[in-house]
């Protein structure tokens, strides 16, 4: 908190000084969406400095995961500091909130956010929109590819009552039905619920081979207990979402076995040498945790940081067109930014155009399983 | 065809073991939130961020963390003892003054050494329950002294306001001292109880019977000593309980005790079953208040009726209609609303 004050105190004071890059950083740094906001707040302090000779102020702004004030966050970052990008935020439907902003004042985007409907497709608004996070989609396909290899016929979904689990239970019937799996049960649960027993008996009931939990964070620990409970024997797929340390320390011995798609940043020491991704993901974490204590690294705050690398070789092409401030230059670094190519990141490899503002493929997810309490990357 | 597996012999059992591990917990906070109400007139919105600060508090100790919860009550310490001071002066006092300084000094450098000299040790399970208990109850009177008391002559519609704004106060701290991320607290007892068809975890069977138990306790408080006697007195007529020489204030004092205790109590006994976050406790309060709606805000025995009915519902309804479950349960105040005010009188506010 405190930092955070500090942080934007001197980004103020030196945005009165001129020849530098200011960018604009908004994030759910409290509320619901807290524990992904967090990571990626930290992870500022590990992004570029100076780019090409250039100084780079970053100033933060909280959006408390609400979509109002994270629109009002951005108006302000644009009309009052003039930064020159915004990167984030956090959650889907408020980046999805901030995209008539920045596409009106010209201003490029970064969002830190899961959905596909953010950068796709892309039109004359969300030309300047881009994102670093993989999509749903390219991780419900990974756990559905898995669950076809494993010989699994049926499936049951148990996800949260919001957007993400109704996401996840879209990706998973698109999937599923190119697959040939079919689905045997779907049920919600909200994140503060005290009990899902009753949905867990539903579920099992119908006896699937195998079950999804569509949850983030420490809440998908509850259904796969209840499923366990109730002498459920199946396997037990979770999502990218739930790939942090609090998910394995609340969760303990009920989350063994639970298998996950996650970036390959999860397991980056546990990847072959050979893996482009391994350097970058383990230089990120040993810097991150160097600042925030032994394993506090979380695969949110990498998206952040790869936002970052991705600056790091767009701004000196940008440099190239026009000064810091200038509609030039914004200009020129949403085209530089649509530019890049091998950018290896954290999460994957970049590899941007006209159509695709994500640019990662299947390279940017490994399958992982929960194993003696850590991290296991299956092979 | 889904209310047909309903009353399956394998399912209907378990769920309602399950509505009712919920419900006796809705039930404990609806009694708190009628206690309050009856009391103070405040509807006591905050009444759930004490069921998440005594699991989160538990779960800082547990890892051998000083909790967050320390400097909070430190802090209030400070500010009560100040304001209080500053009373006793206007009133003359300074003696007093000095000795609710003093004394305030003391208790937190105590209560500050305990802490930081036992939450290393990680001590056994009952002995942190006790810490836990003496951070988070005070919380109840000293948010009392600095918020509701002074307002003790507004209206209700002032003292909600002012329970709204701690509920944020209180949850954004939460957020602070414990992170984004929730807890989940060891069980007060392991393992699987077989009774007759019902298969009911050993730590549903606690939480069931310490409600219980704290009920009944409730009751035998209210109907044979003083103290509760009091507080009935006030709840019914203030003026008069006045008049026979009851102080409101205390009487508010022992209510917002009883309310924190009540909060961190149910903190602790749904804390083993589901991982609580700093922000969890609000809708489980919410439930609780479901409950203290159906009884009228002023009937304790139907309020825990109620709130048996809010986790029966919620079981039942998470079963058929997982999607509608919210609704269902919250759905559930509008058919009692219209029944109360098509049947009670309208009786007018005392002031």
């Amino acid at each position: 908190m405190k930092r955070t004050l500090l942080f934007s105190l001197t980004a103020l004071l030196l945005s009165s000084a001129s020849a530098e890059i200011r960018i604009g950083v908004v994030i759910s740094a409290t509320g619901p969406a807290a524990s992904l906001g967090i990571p990626e707040k930290n992870t500022v302090a590990l992004l570029p400095k100076k780019i090409a000779g250039q100084d780079i102020t970053y100033i933060i702004l909280d959006d408390a995961s609400d979509t109002t004030t994270a629109v009002t966050d951005t108006r302000k970052l644009i009309q009052d500091n003039k930064v020159d990008l915004i990167l984030g935020t956090t959650t889907t439907p408020a980046s999805l909130a901030m995209i008539d902003v920045v596409a009106q004042a010209k201003v490029p985007m970064i969002s830190l956010a899961a959905s596909e409907g953010i950068i796709a497709p892309v039109d004359t608004k969300k030309r300047w929109v881009f994102k670093t996070p993989q999509t749903d989609a390219i991780m419900a396909a990974a756990i559905v590819d898995h669950m076809a290899k494993n010989g699994i016929k049926t499936v049951g979904y148990i996800g949260f009552n919001d957007a993400y689990g109704e996401g996840w239970f879209a990706e998973l019937q698109k999937n599923a039905a190119a697959k040939g799996i079919k689905i045997v049960g779907s049920e919600r649960y909200n994140r503060t619920d005290t009990s899902v027993t009753a949905q867990a008996l539903k579920v099992a009931a119908a006896k699937p081979d195998a079950v999804l939990i569509g949850a983030s964070g420490v809440p998908g620990v509850l259904p796969q207990k209840a499923l366990r409970d109730r002498g459920y024997a199946g396997k037990i797929y979770q999502t990218h979402g739930v790939a942090n340390p609090d998910f394995l320390r609340v969760g303990g011995k009920d989350v063994e076995g639970a298998i996950l798609p996650a970036g390959p940043i999860l397991v980056a020491d546990q990847l072959p040498d050979t893996n482009p991704n391994k350097k970058v993901g383990l230089s990120y974490v040993n810097q991150y945790e160097a600042i925030y204590g032994k394993d506090s690294v979380s695969t949110f705050g990498g998206h952040m940081y790869d936002a970052g690398l991705i600056l790091q070789k767009a701004i000196p092409r940008a440099l190239k067109v026009g000064k810091p401030g200038t509609a030039e230059f914004r200009e020129g670094l949403r085209a530089a930014i649509e530019g890049t190519r091998n950018v290896i990141g954290a999460h994957g490899i970049f590899n941007l155009s006209a159509t695709n503002h994500l640019g990662l493929d299947a390279r940017s997810r490994v399958m992982v399983v929960v194993q003696d309490g850590t991290w296991k990357l299956l092979k | 065809m889904d209310l047909a597996q309903l009353f399956d012999p394998a399912i209907f059992p378990v769920l309602a073991a399950d509505g009712l591990t919920n419900g006796a917990v809705y039930a404990l906070l609806s009694l708190a939130l009628v206690l309050v109400f009856a009391v103070t007139r405040v509807i006591f919105v905050a009444q759930g961020e004490f069921v998440s600060f005594g699991a989160l508090t538990l779960a800082s100790l547990q890892l051998g963390k000083v909790p967050g919860t320390l400097w909070l009550v430190l802090a209030l310490l400070a500010i009560s003892a100040v304001v209080e001071g500053i009373s006793q002066l206007r009133q003359g006092q300074g003696r007093r003054a000095g000795m609710v300084l003093l004394s305030a000094l003391g208790i937190s450098a105590g209560l500050w050494a305990l802490l930081t000299w036992l939450a290393p040790l990680k001590l056994a399970l009952p002995l942190q329950v006790l810490l836990t208990l003496l951070l988070v109850v005070p919380l109840g009177p000293m948010t009392y002294r600095l918020t509701f008391m002074p307002l003790r002559e507004a209206s209700t519609l002032v003292l909600l306001i002012a329970a709204v704004s701690l509920h944020l106060i209180l949850s954004g701290l939460g957020l602070a001292f414990f992170g984004a991320e929730g807890s989940r607290t060891p069980a007060f007892a392991e393992g699987q109880i077989t009774l007759g068809q019902v298969q009911l975890s050993a730590q549903s069977l606690v939480t069931i019977l310490v409600s219980a138990v704290l009920m009944l306790a409730l009751y035998f408080f209210f109907d044979r000593t003083l103290a509760g006697k009091a507080l009935r007195a006030t709840a019914v007529n203030r003026l008069g309980a006045r008049l026979s020489g009851i102080s409101p204030v205390r009487a508010g004092y022992v209510s917002f005790t009883l309310a924190a205790a009540i909060g961190a109590l149910s903190g602790l006994l749904i804390g083993p079953s589901t991982p609580l976050s700093y922000d969890s406790g609000f809708l489980i309060g919410l439930k609780g208040f479901v409950g203290a709606i159906v009884g009228g805000l002023v009937s304790y025995p139907v309020a825990a009726l109620g709130a048996l009915l809010v986790g029966l519902l919620e079981s039942f309804a998470s079963f058929s209609f997982s999607a509608w479950k919210e609704v269902i349960v919250f759905g559930l105040i509008l058919p009692v609303l219209l029944w109360r005010s098509l049947t009670t009188r309208h009786a007018e506010e005392e002031e």
